[in-house]
């Protein structure tokens, strides 16, 4: 695993400077963000971000609160309509263009598509509370995906095993704690084969004795080589467990590199003032 | 949910399909039972047997046009109404030939005629004449000819009441000075109770005749035929007299001696039933006497209130759909539909629904009018509870269910709406408390349902609070299941289990 990420970050490297179009081919970006601007009302909450994943990555996003960094994760998967700018994820593009009008149904079925590529977890957990743990995994495979039941339960219970969830199945989230909640939020969006996982602030709700079961599962994916892009306030594990750091103020990114070097020597004095608060 | 719609509309089709044809030896006529004596009313003796002089009259005409008479019952402000849904013929229960009644239907010649009647309490000897009310308060029905000689009469605190039951009782208890009534209630209502008088002569002049479409000539032509031979031949008189409302101005009318001196056998029959004192053991036997009658009511209610309450929760539930999610224009029109139907009357809805449609085509059963009035006005109500069901679901469940790849309309039916409809049982069970309730209306659409039954028992034996008593227990009664079942539901949706978010 170690020398696959040692291989990505030389691939990182390729990108972000001196270009090797025969290294680019061959990785391509799993997730590529251009030009993305979103706007509530008169504000312009992102001015423009560019973006990219490499696939296996665990990319961190850190920043001060109302930077941003939410509102540019759920725009990856549509949940936030952008005003300009273009989202490729595995092959599937959502852009819209302010010289270009599109309907929001336009707009929704290109989002919809995306969506099949991408797993999400939210801060708050968002578990169904008319449905068990097992249903919860349950319901996207056999209503979007119309997997026969069996099918669909053999990969639920795998997928709760592999969380650490395999004995509450038939529990109800809210009999569960913050962080066996969450694990269940993991196993439901894994059980769609996702490519990408977007996580928005995943630990913020725990309890501190329970963040470390949320991140160990994560860190699990990213070992198996899943490509992961979390909003974090957890700077540790962000230092520990990333491939790559991305630091947002006030909508746009001011720098991204590898752990080290963000965490070690940061070039802006931005980036260099908020990571003081939590060294 | 199309589908399931689909079932509703094809259920209701087939209710509508039965026609309702007279058979042609039939005379189907119509009142109100609950208007009392002597019209019709119920017969103290066997509340379910309905009596009075228009019934003897029809059945006397009937002989002479070699007919069947069938009775209909239907609420008396629906009587003339209901005329052009030719579910009857002729409308009785004291239907006054007046200009404004003769420009909607035809009359056939009157049948009776008589005036109004001047009632106090026994010892007032103050008014003799409607000139010695000036000053005073007097009761009288409302928009009746009695109304219009009080109006005239000026510098009299006119007083109307829905039934002239309530005047006497307002007599008594010293609210009124007097009251001025159609005579024939004086006599039956007034006469017999030993704290009020008639004092003075008829009043006015009040013609009554049979109400018909102006379309049916040859049938008003033969039913005129009839009365003229009952005329001549006395039966006529010989009924009016038995029913003690033989009186100057139908002597006049018809040229006969002024006075009758034949027998009053069904008043007299009427007063002593009026005049027993009854024991206790046979108060409680009349009671056991009423329940067929009270349950076949509340049969009428349940059912109607079942099938119009899930023509209500699924209808309300595709308006709170279509407002919250639809596009613009049709969330506009689910609101407009939502304002609309919740700010207008429901009798008034029922009204056009029954005797508004035909006039376009569109005539249905009284049971399908009244489940689609209910049901449609109900939904506006369960459409507000859905919505503030479904506001009430976190965003964040919408926004999962999307994340994981599902559209919005199965996120709707797997995540949102179970949700949503777990939160409204309790309100939802309120609604159908009171729909339950609010089922009495449709007596104006000619259904008997409790309240209708409860409102004839109670004008026949003058029995407001045994009955009402009944009457109050079978509602009870009714909603109770319903409520264990929105309890045994909730449980079954989980309430206990609450987001957290």
């Amino acid at each position: 695993m170690k020398r696959a990420r040692n291989f990505q970050k030389e691939n990182r490297a390729l990108f972000h400077g001196l270009v090797s179009f025969t290294a680019m081919e061959q990785e391509c970006p799993l997730v590529e963000v251009k030009g993305l601007v979103k706007r509530f009302g008169s504000i312009t909450v992102l001015k423009g971000v560019d973006f990219k994943a490499l696939k296996g990555e665990l990319i961190s996003i850190i920043g001060p609160s109302g930077c941003g960094k939410s509102t540019f994760l759920r725009c990856l998967n549509g949940l936030e309509v952008m005003d300009e700018g273009a989202v490729t994820l595995a092959g599937n593009t959502m852009q819209r263009s302010t010289s270009v009008s599109q309907s929001d149904g336009d707009f929704e079925r290109q989002a919809h598509l995306i969506r099949s590529g991408v797993g999400m977890v939210f801060q708050s957990f968002n578990l169904f509370p008319h449905k068990t743990i097992l249903e919860n995994v349950m319901l996207a495979p056999l209503v979007v995906n119309r997997e026969p039941f069996e099918k669909a339960e053999a990969n639920a219970q795998r997928l709760l095993a592999k969380v650490g969830l395999k004995d509450f199945a038939d529990r109800y989230p809210t009999r569960m704690s913050g962080g066996q909640q969450q694990r269940a939020a993991i196993a439901r969006a894994l059980a769609m084969s996702p490519k990408v996982m977007l996580y928005d602030e995943p630990t913020s709700a725990l309890d501190p004795q329970l963040v470390d079961e949320v991140l160990r599962v994560m860190r699990d994916l990213n070992e198996e080589g899943m490509t992961q892009i979390v909003v974090t306030h957890e700077m540790r594990f962000a230092k520990d467990a990333s491939d790559y750091i991305v630091y947002m103020e006030d909508g746009e990114i001011i720098e991204s590199s590898d752990e080290d070097e963000i965490f070690v020597n940061p070039k802006d004095e931005r980036t260099r003032k908020f990571l003081q608060k939590f060294m | 949910m199309k589908r399931f719609l689909f079932l509703i509309w094809c259920a209701l089709g087939c209710m509508t399909a039965q026609p309702i044809q007279a058979a042609d030896k039939e005379l189907r006529w119509a009142g109100d039972a609950e208007g009392g004596a002597p019209y019709e009313f119920g017969d103290p003796a066997d509340p379910a047997k309905i009596i009075g002089f228009e019934v003897d009259l029809m059945q006397a005409l009937v002989q002479h046009m070699g007919r069947r008479a069938v009775f209909v019952q239907n609420e008396w402000s629906g009587l003339i109404p209901g005329l052009p849904r030719d579910e009857y013929s002729i409308a009785l229960g004291g239907q006054e030939i007046t200009p404004d009644h003769e420009a909607v239907v035809a009359f056939t010649r009157p049948y009776f005629i008589t005036g109004t009647q001047l009632v106090v309490g026994r010892y007032n000897e103050s008014i003799k004449t409607l000139a010695d009310c000036k000053g005073k308060s007097i009761g009288c029905l409302k928009e009746s000819t009695a109304t219009e000689i009080l109006r005239a009469q000026g510098n009299i605190n006119v007083v109307t009441y829905d039934d002239e039951i309530n005047a006497f009782s307002d007599i008594v208890n010293g609210r009124l000075d007097g009251a001025l009534v159609d005579a024939p209630v004086a006599v039956y209502y007034a006469d017999i109770n030993p704290k009020l008088q008639s004092v003075g002569g008829l009043i006015g002049r009040i013609e009554y005749g049979g109400a018909m479409r102006t379309s049916d000539v040859a049938l008003r032509q033969e039913i005129n035929t009839a009365l003229d031979a009952m005329i001549k031949d006395g039966e006529l008189r010989r009924i009016l007299t038995d029913w003690k409302l033989w009186n100057p101005l139908v002597a006049e009318a018809i040229g006969q001696p002024a006075t009758s001196e034949g027998p009053t056998a069904a008043y007299d029959r009427w007063e002593v039933q009026q005049r027993a004192h009854l024991t206790l053991m046979d108060q409680l036997w009349r009671y056991m006497g009423f329940i067929p009658m009270l349950a076949e009511g509340a049969w009428v209610t349940l059912w109607l209130s079942v099938v119009s309450m899930a023509v209500a929760v699924v209808l309300g539930m595709i308006i709170a759909l279509l407002r919250m999610y639809g596009s613009p224009p049709v969330a506009w029109l689910a609101g407009i539909y939502v304002e609309v139907i919740r700010g207008t009357p429901l009798l008034i809805q029922l009204f056009i629904i029954f005797y508004g449609l035909p006039n376009i085509g569109l005539k249905l059963s009284p049971f399908v009018a009244a489940v689609i009035g209910l049901g449609c006005n109900y939904a506006a109500y369960e459409a507000e509870n859905y919505r503030a069901g479904l506001t009430a679901v976190p965003r964040g469940q919408m926004e999962a269910a999307k994340a994981l790849g599902m559209r919005r309309r199965d996120a709707l039916r797997y995540v949102i709406v179970p949700q949503a409809f777990r939160m409204v049982i309790p309100p939802v069970t309120n609604d159908f408390i009171s729909l339950l309730k609010d089922s009495s209306l449709v007596s104006v659409i000619t259904m008997v349902e409790l309240t209708k039954v409860y409102s004839q028992l109670a004008q026949t034996y003058f029995d407001y609070l045994g009955l009402g008593i009944m009457v109050a227990a079978m509602y009870l009664l009714l909603g109770i299941p319903f409520v264990r079942l929105a309890n045994w539901t909730e449980k079954q949706f989980g309430t206990d289990i609450v987001s957290k978010t």
